[in-house]
């Protein structure tokens, strides 16, 4: 099978080191804004910073997959005698609440590490995040071509989300009505 | 479309149960620049000045700075104002953490409060939709624990919540607005905010913050970003530790205990006590601050980490910062673990940190002097930290002798009589001060002191360094890359200034320089207050990474307003004219303006007095502090001019000629 490298972009979280500033939410946002940098919100951050002070609780958390339909369990842990509930470090936007969505819309938010032409040195929670609570890493690495999945883009996502509400045939209807319209 | 600023502020009459989002003049944005600035203009508009501080007609304004919600580092701060219960005039109280941007989000400037609800309440905020909602069951809960349960009860953990607590409820002076991370101490807003039956103010938003010139504007925070970098790795040398780095004083951070417990004053802010440290102390106060902090933590957009969360020993947590972590402790004769829980039970009750200590030392002093019995301290503990817990309680809870405590020293003091006036030695315009006693007359603070409106030295003083270099070298060193100068001079006259001599203390700076030199400390942190800015990235440390040259850039691209130094000069020149006015208005003179008078040993009143005079007349104001009519009309506050004329306050022509001689 035929190889190529690709890279695999990560970005570490050390949670010791955050104070809770929420720099990190407010240029997510703003770079995903359009025209980009042009407005801010961190209710539409691809990162979200879980700060309960009095808990000493601070966890920076990545959007993730969407995902249709809610876990069932509810469980939760003890870690160095503090409780986290197990929905919080969760990557999902889930209908189960209201996080890593649009907040007018319900559209579903995944980090995209920022991916842009021309390309960022870094992604932009990270230049923001002076204290160094999120590191940014780059690594090569051999795939199998066929493997390699062909990314989801945004829109793709949004019109994930929209089928699954409200079945793939009134999205197409809508669709088709709007393309009318647009003529 | 509106940049920066929402262009809304949220209107709730607590008394009819109603509420309004109304929309603002872009105009007055450019006039006076949100924040402190555009709150003074409504203070002056809306708040006639026979308006007592507990009644109806007063209003309590929760604002958000001009650029709060943009991108800017560090600009969090909620300026609130209303009138002080313990001042009597316009009071205005900043506080950091994350509402400020909270309520830019939720599409608005400021929420503004007038009337008074008959039941205990609390307002809750999200976007758009506004409720009043019972708050019965929050009755004398802390402050900090008022926001847990909030936050639970509507299953909102991202809500941004600012309560008081039992002394709030019940109008004690001193009370203060808790947020969490931060609060609003001085002035006694928080009994404001309990008299308006208001228990909590609760915002979420998730709207757009826009900005003008968005690449602009992040190329700036880029470079302030920078110099923090470039700060945090050079700290200034030859200055104390405090002094030599950025952000809100590092008290967290910074072990400078011995410096404070021996150059500031103990008790009722009467004892120095010079050779307090030693190395004993130094090991077991360094043991408590680890063992009861648990984390540094930063307020909205900001790497500082100012404050920390603190766990006493079975006790909640709280989040500290700045110099109450010392003023329980110094106040109660004490340690800093006693300080540091205190500060616990202090935070919930939602107390003043720096007034609350005093009060309860100079009720120890009276009952010392006899001046006040035994019997008016029913049940008071022998040993001296309990008696602090137990003061803490009468007064927040106006028990007993606590009702009148609960008024401060000023107005407690007058109230006892019987020569208690004495033991009130430590305020300025009635509100207590820093417990600091000094040697030599300092002009320079002199005038800080005096003319200060902020009620705190620390809201006033910042970029000229407090003391001079000792040598030729160190100056040179500390001008060399002094880039926040408004204008060149003020390096020469730090090249000049020595510890003796004749360019020494009290008669150098000279006059006019230490009008030039307050004038400009003043102004920043004015523009911080309408900005929103902290005035520990600006204002108030040495070479900081805001400063009158790269302001008019931010606001420029940020809100779209066209804006350049002199402009900028001449607006905030505007708006702290009209926030004296609103207290000349209110009958504050010039014989209010003083320090204490045991601030310094060495006094100089006819300097003094010729000092006074000078900065005046610098500053556009007659002999007596007014501002005159022809710099008010200068200012475009021809209004302010018309009724200080109508009440005879200013007579007509009366300063021109004194004006005109002086050119
Ligand atoms: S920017 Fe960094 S320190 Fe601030 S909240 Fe995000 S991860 Fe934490
Ligand atoms: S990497 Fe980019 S998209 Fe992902 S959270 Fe950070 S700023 Fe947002
Ligand atoms: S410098 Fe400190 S007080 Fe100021 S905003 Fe930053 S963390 Fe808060």
């Amino acid at each position: 099978m035929a190889k190529k490298t690709k890279t695999v972009k990560s970005i570490k979280v050390n949670a010791d080191l955050c104070n809770g500033c929420r720099a990190c939410e407010m240029a997510c946002s703003a770079f995903h804004s359009e025209p980009k940098y042009s407005s801010n919100n961190p209710a539409r951050s691809r990162i979200s910073v879980i700060r309960r002070p009095l808990e000493d609780i601070y966890v920076p958390v990545y959007a993730g997959e969407y995902t249709p339909a809610e876990c069932l369990g509810r469980n939760s842990y003890i870690l160095d005698g503090k409780e986290y509930k197990e929905c919080e470090f969760c990557r999902a936007s889930c209908p189960s609440r209201g996080d890593f969505k649009e907040p007018d819309s319900g559209l579903p938010l995944k980090c995209d590490m920022c991916e842009s032409i021309p390309a960022l040195d870094e992604p932009l929670c990270v230049k923001w995040c002076m204290v160094g609570a999120l590191e940014y890493e780059e690594r090569e690495v051999e795939v199998d071509e066929e493997e390699e999945q062909p990314k989801v883009s945004e829109m793709e996502l949004g019109l994930e989300h929209l089928v699954d509400k409200f079945g793939l045939h009134k999205v197409a209807e809508s669709v088709a009505r709007l393309t009318k319209k647009e003529d | 479309m509106r940049y920066a600023e929402t262009g809304y502020n949220l209107e709730i009459d607590l008394t009819r149960g109603s509420y309004d989002r109304v929309e603002s003049d872009v105009v007055d944005t450019e006039l006076y620049l949100g924040g402190l600035g555009t709150n003074a203009k409504i203070m002056w508009d809306r708040v006639p000045p026979e308006t007592e501080p507990f009644s109806e007609d007063n209003l309590l304004i929760f604002s958000a700075g001009l650029l709060c919600g943009t991108p800017a580092t560090g600009c969090n701060r909620t300026i609130i104002t209303t009138l002080s219960p313990q001042t009597e005039l316009m009071c205005f109280s900043m506080m950091g953490g994350f509402l400020a941007p909270e309520i830019k989000y939720a599409g608005y400037d400021k929420i503004i409060l007038s009337g008074k609800s008959k039941d205990l309440v609390y307002i809750w905020i999200n976007n758009d939709k506004v409720e009043i909602r019972d708050a019965s069951h929050l009755k004398g809960k802390g402050a900090i624990e008022t926001s847990k349960i909030i936050c639970e009860e509507l299953n909102e953990p991202k809500a941004q919540v600012a309560a008081i607590g039992a002394a709030g409820e019940n109008r004690v002076y001193f009370a203060s607005i808790e947020q969490g991370r931060s609060s609003a101490s001085r002035g006694g807003i928080g009994a404001v905010m309990g008299d308006k039956g208001v228990k909590a103010i609760v915002v979420r938003g998730t709207k757009d913050i826009n900005l003008a010139e968005p690449d602009r504007y992040f190329d700036l925070c880029y470079e302030v970003m920078d110099y923090i970098r470039f700060r945090n790795e050079n700290p200034i040398p030859n200055v104390m530790p405090i002094l030599a780095g950025l952000g809100s004083p590092q008290e967290m951070k910074v072990h400078d205990e011995k410096w404070h417990t021996e150059n500031f004053m103990w008790g009722n802010s009467r004892v120095r006590r010079r050779d307090f440290w030693n190395e004993e102390i130094a090991k077991d106060w360094e043991e408590t601050m680890n063992s009861m902090q648990r984390r540094l933590i930063s307020c909205y957009n900001c790497p500082m980490t100012c404050g920390a969360t603190i766990q006493p020993p079975g006790m909640d947590t709280y989040m500290m910062k700045c110099f109450s972590k010392l003023t329980y402790t110094m106040a109660a004769f004490s340690d800093l673990e006693f300080g540091l829980g205190i500060a616990q039970a202090a935070t919930e009750h939602g107390v003043d940190g720096f007034s609350a200590p005093q009060v309860m030392a100079f009720a120890l002093e009276l009952l010392e002097a006899g001046i006040l019995k035994p019997e008016d301290f029913p049940g008071l503990p022998e040993e001296n930290e309990g008696r602090f817990y137990y003061l803490l309680d009468m007064i927040v809870n106006r028990k007993g002798i606590g009702n009148i405590l609960a008024n401060g020293t000023y107005w407690a003091a007058k109230e006892i009589g019987n020569g208690a006036e004495e033991y009130a030695h430590n305020n300025i315009k009635k509100i207590e001060q820093l417990p600091l006693k000094l040697g030599m007359m300092n002009p320079v603070y002199f005038l800080m002191y005096s003319t200060g409106e902020k009620m705190n030295i620390t809201q006033i003083e910042g970029q000229f360094p407090q003391a001079p270099f000792a040598t030729v070298e160190e100056r040179e060193a500390f001008v060399k890359d002094w880039i926040q100068v408004p204008d060149d001079k003020f390096k020469d006259y730090l090249m000049k200034w020595e510890f003796r001599g004749e360019f020494s203390n009290p008669y150098y700076p000279t006059i006019d320089m230490c009008c030039e030199i307050v004038d400009w400390m003043e102004m920043m942190h004015y523009i911080d207050d309408a900005l929103g800015m902290c005035a520990g990235l600006s204002s108030f440390p040495l070479k900081p990474p805001y400063h009158i040259h790269n302001y008019p850039k931010f606001i420029e691209a940020g809100s779209g307003i066209p804006m350049d130094e002199e402009k900028l000069t001449k607006a905030v020149k505007r708006y702290r004219t009209l926030v004296r006015a609103n207290n000349i208005r209110r009958g504050m003179r010039r014989a209010d303006e003083k320090p204490p008078e045991n601030h310094w040993k060495k006094r100089f009143p006819e300097y003094e007095a010729e000092l006074l005079s000078a900065y005046y007349k610098f500053k556009g104001w007659n002999d007596d502090g007014i501002p005159t009519e022809e710099s008010l009309r200068d200012l475009g506050l021809g209004y302010v001019a018309d009724e200080f004329l109508a009440k005879g306050i200013l007579k007509a022509g009366a300063d021109a000629p004194q004006e005109s001689a002086s050119e």
